[in-house]
């Protein structure tokens, strides 16, 4: 064989690997979606967002579990938001040659990947160890530091998107640095700030270990704060673990809830991105 | 306040020094929301680096009791008895380290082959929606895979994939034990192949990016000199990328060993370790965790549980901050050619 068509030969080869990685890659994600669909479906009723989560063997629904993941989430993401938002201006506006900034930068990196069972860890020991009891608000405490990172990685890159030239104009009409950052800056880059929140949001719909040991789980309706609060990640845990069929059929039901949710809200922040890079 | 640091924004922006001296009466005002505005999001960017020093603080506060008592022979005994309260992470260890070590084997081939594909060798209209199809498959929680391991993926591993491993490979003398067992399905091998597919697409994704670092001009050279695609890739694309490649397979070990859910539903929470059997039920760090801290309560038994969480949280810290480093000295390298 000549050395030409021994190289074709490897190209090929090696090509075709790579397209079988490529269908490797899909073929999960199919068989996944399509079991996540095809038995989340078949478990959707209207007693599902009306009906309390049943003992085992009696009819019931997710809705206090759909409710306090709500309430959950949408704390979370209140207390979070903000703070990201400002310490991300701060990067991008005042510490982008700081040492702050440079530590900041890094360890929100690593935080950002950080295993979300250590962050429950930390709330469990410095708050629900010391009130000595499980309640809502940790778990929103515990999704709230895990929401800060990502909106600040994206607030920092959004802000640095924006040119120049836009923030001296601003100073050259007099304003203050803080007012172009808060009317200026921030303004034009609101669609990828939103990009940020929202995958924030996807990413602590789902999150499961963080809630273990923080709100736990309630079998019950409670809107209290200060007590256990049902919520999906928790109630899917721990109906799929069982041996009951009635409750694994609920689980699949709230994980179709959960992969719908994250996804549109995956797409919705490609939306808002796309926006953003267009202006 | 140390004016010196609070007048630093206003020195920044020499338009509206110009401006704020000219207009001395509206200079007060200003310079006041500047101070406040410039110390609320100093302190919130000091926040994530406060949140780091509560997490290490907390954990080591929670685990103390467990440091003080077993010492390092805590990390290398494998013996978990709660009603005695001797407590040694050895196995969850060796979990947390097998199903990471088994998701990165099938993983780094696959998302090197995702990404080739993606750069290189797919037609540009698919290009975009392939990509976000797999940025899509990073973005689904972890428990969802976690059930599907438990209720659909595991029962046909125990039913073909395990029968079938035993009669070959496990018939290979010496790494043959790793594959014999009874096939239950549940065990580190099923929950290292759930914790592939999930690392997968972080994996390619990262790579993906850094392949696209590439100077165009030097992989046109080489294309302009006759090289394959293959060639390319292979002398151009991965030496040049080498840094990040492996700064993309590091963060996904972060990933994998951290990982909870998608880990605790299928590798059969088993706190014994008796054969170096693949099929074997074990426990990681993390599972160990998502089933025993609730019911643990306050005592020894707690702090042992914390003190594998430390250990996990000081494994991953290490991991991550290596792969951020490498990846941040491709930023770099890319900074200096172009």
């Amino acid at each position: 064989m000549n050395i030409r068509s021994k190289r074709r030969l490897v190209n090929r080869f090696a090509l075709g690997l790579s397209l079988a990685a490529m269908s490797f890659g899909l073929f999960w994600l199919c068989w996944i979606l399509y079991t996540v669909l095809h038995l989340g479906l078949s478990g959707l009723s209207l007693a599902l967002f009306t009906k309390m989560t049943p003992a085992p063997g009696s009819p019931g629904g997710l809705l206090n579990a759909i409710v306090g993941s709500s309430i959950m989430v949408g704390l979370a993401t209140l207390l979070g938001t903000p703070v990201g938002i400002l310490a991300g201006a701060y990067l991008s506006e005042y510490g982008q040659r700081t040492l702050l900034g440079f530590a900041t930068r890094f360890i929100n990196d690593i935080l950002l990947s950080a295993p979300s069972i250590v962050i429950g860890l930390f709330i469990y020991a410095a708050y629900v160890a010391q009130v000595g009891k499980f309640s809502a608000i940790a778990g929103v405490f515990a999704l709230a530091l895990i929401v800060i990172p990502v909106v600040v990685r994206t607030t920092e890159n959004m802000l640095l998107l924006i040119p120049n030239s836009l923030r001296e104009a601003a100073f050259a009409l007099g304003a203050p640095k803080w007012i172009v950052i808060m009317r200026v800056t921030i303004r034009s880059a609101k669609a990828g700030i939103v990009t940020g929140v929202l995958l924030a949001v996807a990413r602590i719909s789902g999150e499961t270990a963080p809630l273990l040991f923080t709100a736990l789980s309630n079998q019950f309706w409670s809107l209290d704060l200060d007590e256990p609060m049902a919520n999906l990640p928790v109630t899917i845990f721990k109906f799929a673990m069982s041996p009951f069929s009635d409750w694994q059929e609920l689980a699949w039901a709230g994980v179709f809830l959960i992969t719908v949710g994250v996804l549109a809200l995956n797409i919705a922040a490609r939306v808002f991105f796309r926006e953003q890079a267009k202006s | 306040m140390n004016i010196g640091i609070g007048g630093a924004p206003i020195r920044e922006g020499a338009a509206a020094r110009a401006l704020t001296m000219n207009l001395p009466r509206r200079k007060k005002s200003s310079a006041i929301g500047d101070i406040v505005f410039f110390n609320v999001s100093r302190a919130f960017a000091a926040l994530v680096l406060i949140m780091l020093g509560g997490i290490i603080v907390s954990l080591l506060y929670g685990a103390w009791p467990s440091i003080e008592r077993f010492g390092i022979a805590f990390l290398f005994r494998s013996e978990w008895n709660p009603p005695v309260e001797r407590f040694g992470a050895l196995v969850p260890i060796y979990g947390t380290l097998v199903t990471s070590i088994i998701a990165l084997l099938i993983a780094v081939p696959v998302s090197f082959g995702i990404a080739l594909f993606l750069t290189e060798l797919s037609p540009t209209w698919l290009r975009r929606p392939l990509g976000i199809a797999i940025e899509l498959l990073a973005g689904i929680p972890s428990i969802v895979y976690g059930m599907w391991g438990l209720l659909v993926f595991a029962p046909l591993v125990s039913e073909y994939l395990q029968p079938f491993v035993t009669s070959t490979l496990g018939q290979v003398p010496g790494v043959g034990a790793l594959f014999r067992g009874p096939p239950i399905g549940i065990g580190l091998l099923s929950a290292g192949i759930i914790l592939a597919i999930m690392v997968i697409p972080f994996i390619a994704s990262v790579m993906r990016d850094v392949f696209e670092v590439t100077p165009r001009m030097l992989k046109e050279s080489a294309y302009g000199l006759g090289a394959t695609t293959w060639e390319v890739v292979r002398r151009i694309v991965l030496p040049y990328t080498k840094v990040g490649v492996i700064g993309g397979i590091i963060l996904g070990l972060g990933r994998a060993l951290g990982e909870t859910m998608a880990v605790t539903f299928v590798i059969g929470n088993n706190n014994v370790l008796n054969t170096i059997s693949l099929f074997a039920p074990g426990n990681s760090i993390t599972s160990a965790l998502a089933n025993e801290f609730a019911e643990a309560g306050q005592g020894m038994y707690s702090a042992a549980l914390v003190e594998l969480g430390l250990i996990l949280f000081l494994i991953t810290f290490v991991v991550l901050a290596l792969s951020k480093i490498l990846l941040m000295r491709l930023g770099r390298h890319e900074g200096a050619q172009t």
